[in-house]
């Protein structure tokens, strides 16, 4: 019997390991190259035992991983579907408890970030400065995705709106502004609400056309809405400087000092942070307030939500003008840190790394999108060592969590509530 | 008029191509709702594949018939095999869970493949041999189509043409076509839900490989990324034609390769890839389920 499973279990390993072999002859062991018009082959033979080997491996530990991801997730759902009621309570009392430890754990946590600066120089802080704004970056698109449930995929449009708002100002006023005799730090400050609002034009803008739209249809609207962003920007080169961008953008006002490098990403790391904070409290009061509950129903279900009396329309308006806002800040800063913009850093691509930093985060958990956003944007920066493996590792890791934790990392907690007077005279 | 036919027939040939990839993912996402992002990489894998192949007959002295013939079958092989094994390893396994896991899975796996092939092969554009036999015949119509053009067109029509008599009146046909209803209910009657997935992976995969062996004859050369753009317009293509509809896949492909083909001949050919974008938001603003797509009735 143990020895017909083993047996079984090898037989199982050996045809993936064999597929393996089958699978990545041509890209893994045939090497092309093209001289004079001509392709050469160069065979690489001894890749040939390492893909075995690692099919037989893997598919060993895929197939266990699976059965017991299986078991482990059906076995919490069946916990929940069998003390329904009893968990209630028991949820209720353990918010209560929460609070203290809870907020001991914030303010150590605050601490650490306040400190991280002077704890570790200029080029972690540069790199958390980044995170920081796709911190921004995800709330933002939580609002749409995780509230609203209206999938977006030209998030990063909003995000150059933001960013090229702040390049434009700087480049068509700051001439002047500085003739005037102000200090073209302040232009971060004016620009960052400017940009702010800005971006909410265009997510009204864009919202207008996919009013009637559903599912996946208006995915592939945002994500053509992203994709025009950045051609217009990478070919309108007069007005915008094209693909060469915008440079030399200044850095924020700080009481007119000129400062460090290194104290310039302080400071800039402490605007993000106090951004940071903010978002997570106004997301937060969003997601409790009237629009915040119009919006989860409105994920829910777009019909019975209507027919409740929730004027849709008006709800889509506001969600994407309040996700497209976030970005909007979020660009802006990007555009202070970086000094320099050009439209690729504005791409598909970008789009999809905030959507994975959203879900793989956990869709609609406050948490859950920060530490997803934190990963997505820390994980490839401090792998930098495994150099040219970096984005295969970055791909894999992806695939990984979002088939063993489907709901993210930190999932999102349906909000509950009890009726503890009836639940206890019963 | 000259000018007018000629735009005409190009769009036409780019409007095929992108049909041989928009029905994958039409055939896909009619079945499972998924937008597979990582078909473009399959259809790129087609092509260096292809590459990879036809460099190795011919250097071995093969005569180019051949060549071209077992370059091609092969890329569909390892296309479909690519297209079967990404989906057991990241979509199957998602199959029950919210669908924008899938959607983020897809995007894992596209990034993957794209990897694999940059580590494995080269991050360099390289040059595509062109296979395709010239026609001699076909030169006195040279102002309007050249050869590759011509093997584009009917290659892809044949192929259409094959593609809906599978589906129309075979046995696999009709349990897909099931299955695209109600997976649930298929299931229910007797149909193998794993392996009709598996099947509309495989034929899609296909289909994507023959469309990456004709495009990078056609554009002369092929770089590990040239799946991803390609695989954008395909979607918007499948989108807009109402995507699900195989009939909708095509017609929305042809759209798209005349608007691409007329906007780039006539007004400017710095926004190419924005008149597709264009076209498809002008569209679905007009019809929202696309030109063929069914009006799903939503119900509570």
């Amino acid at each position: 019997m143990k020895v017909q499973t083993i047996l079984t279990e090898i037989k199982k390993s050996l045809t993936v390991a064999i597929w393996f072999i089958i699978l990545f002859f041509p890209i893994m062991v045939m090497k092309v190259s093209v001289s004079r018009g001509v392709a050469q082959i160069q065979f690489r033979w001894n890749l040939i035992l390492p893909i075995g080997v690692a099919g037989f491996v893997l598919s060993f530990i895929w197939r266990h991983a699976l059965v017991w991801n299986e078991s482990h997730g059906s076995a919490k759902k069946g916990d929940g579907a069998a003390m329904s009621s009893s968990s209630l309570t028991r949820r209720s009392s353990n918010v209560s408890v929460n609070p203290f430890s809870r907020s001991v754990g914030a303010l150590l946590l605050l601490v650490f970030a306040a400190a991280f600066p002077f704890l570790f120089g200029m080029y972690h802080t540069n790199v958390m400065i980044t995170a920081f704004i796709y911190v921004i970056l995800g709330l933002g698109l939580n609002i749409v995705v995780g509230l609203g449930g209206l999938l977006n995929l030209g998030y990063a449009a909003f995000f150059g709106v933001g960013a090229y708002t702040y390049g434009l100002i700087w480049k068509y006023v700051g001439p002047s502004f500085v003739a005037a005799g102000f200090d073209p730090g302040w232009l971060f400050w004016i620009s960052l609400p400017v940009a702010g609002v800005v971006a909410m034009l265009f997510g009204v803008l864009l919202s207008l056309p996919v009013l009637r739209l559903r599912g996946d249809y208006l995915a592939i609207i945002t994500l053509a809405f992203g994709e025009i962003f950045h051609m217009v920007m990478q070919n309108s080169s007069d007005l915008t400087g094209g693909a060469t961008g915008i440079s030399l953008i200044p850095r924020p006002w700080f009481f007119g000092q000129k400062l460090a490098p290194g104290d310039a990403a302080t400071y800039i790391y402490f605007i993000a942070l106090v951004l940071v904070i903010i978002t997570i409290f106004v997301v937060r009061r969003i997601e409790d307030s009237r629009v915040g509950r119009a919006l989860e129903a409105m994920r829910e279900d777009q019909i019975a939500c209507q027919s409740m009396g929730v004027d849709l329309v008006k709800n889509k308006l506001i969600t994407f003008a309040l996700g497209a806002f976030w970005a909007g800040l979020a660009g802006v800063l990007m555009a202070a840190q970086t000094t320099y913009i050009n439209p690729d850093s504005f791409t598909l691509s970008e789009s999809m790394i905030m959507l994975m930093s959203v879900v793989v985060g956990g869709t609609g958990s406050i948490p859950g999108v920060i530490a997803g956003a934190m990963i997505l944007k820390l994980l490839p920066e401090y792998f930098r060592m495994l150099a040219q493996y970096r984005m295969l590792i970055y791909g894999i890791a992806m695939v990984l969590i979002i088939i063993f934790k489907s709901d993210g990392l930190i999932p999102r907690k349906r909000k509950q509530y009890t009726f503890e007077a009836k639940e206890t005279a019963k | 008029m000259e000018y007018f036919i000629k735009l005409f027939l190009s769009g036409t040939a780019k409007g095929s191509i992108y049909a041989l990839m928009a029905l994958g993912y039409t055939m896909v996402y009619g079945i499972i709702q998924l937008i597979n992002f990582a078909h473009g990489e399959i259809y790129m894998i087609g092509g260096f594949t292809a590459l990879i192949m036809g460099g190795f007959f011919y250097s071995q002295g093969m005569p180019m018939g051949w060549v071209l013939v077992l370059s091609i079958l092969l890329a569909m092989f390892y296309s479909a095999a690519f297209g079967y094994t990404v989906e057991k390893i990241a979509y199957k396994p998602l199959r029950e869970k919210p669908r924008l896991s899938a959607l983020i899975s897809a995007m894992g796996m596209s990034i993957i493949l794209q990897n694999t092939v940059l580590l494995a092969q080269t991050e360099k554009f390289l040059p595509f041999p062109s296979y395709l036999p010239e026609f001699s015949w076909l030169l006195p119509y040279k102002e309007y189509i050249n050869s590759t053009q011509f093997i584009i067109l009917v290659t892809s029509t044949l192929i259409m043409i094959l593609l809906t008599l599978i589906i129309k009146f075979t046995r696999m046909g009709k349990a897909m076509r099931a299955t695209a209803q109600d997976m649930h209910m298929a299931q229910l009657v007797g149909v193998d839900v794993d392996q009709v997935i598996s099947v509309t992976f495989i034929l899609g995969s296909a289909l994507a490989a023959i469309g990456g062996v004709l495009i990078c004859s056609y554009m002369g050369q092929i770089n590990y990324y040239v799946g991803f753009i390609a695989g954008i317009k395909a979607f918007v293509a499948a989108v807009l034609g109402g995507i699900g509809s195989i009939p909708g896949a095509v017609l929305g492909s042809f759209v798209l390769g005349w608007t691409e083909s007329f906007g780039t001949g006539y007004i400017s050919s710095d926004y190419e890839d924005a008149f597709a974008f264009i076209i498809l938001i002008v569209i679905l603003l007009i019809k929202p389920d696309g030109l063929l797509g069914r009006t799903q009735k939503q119900k509570v």
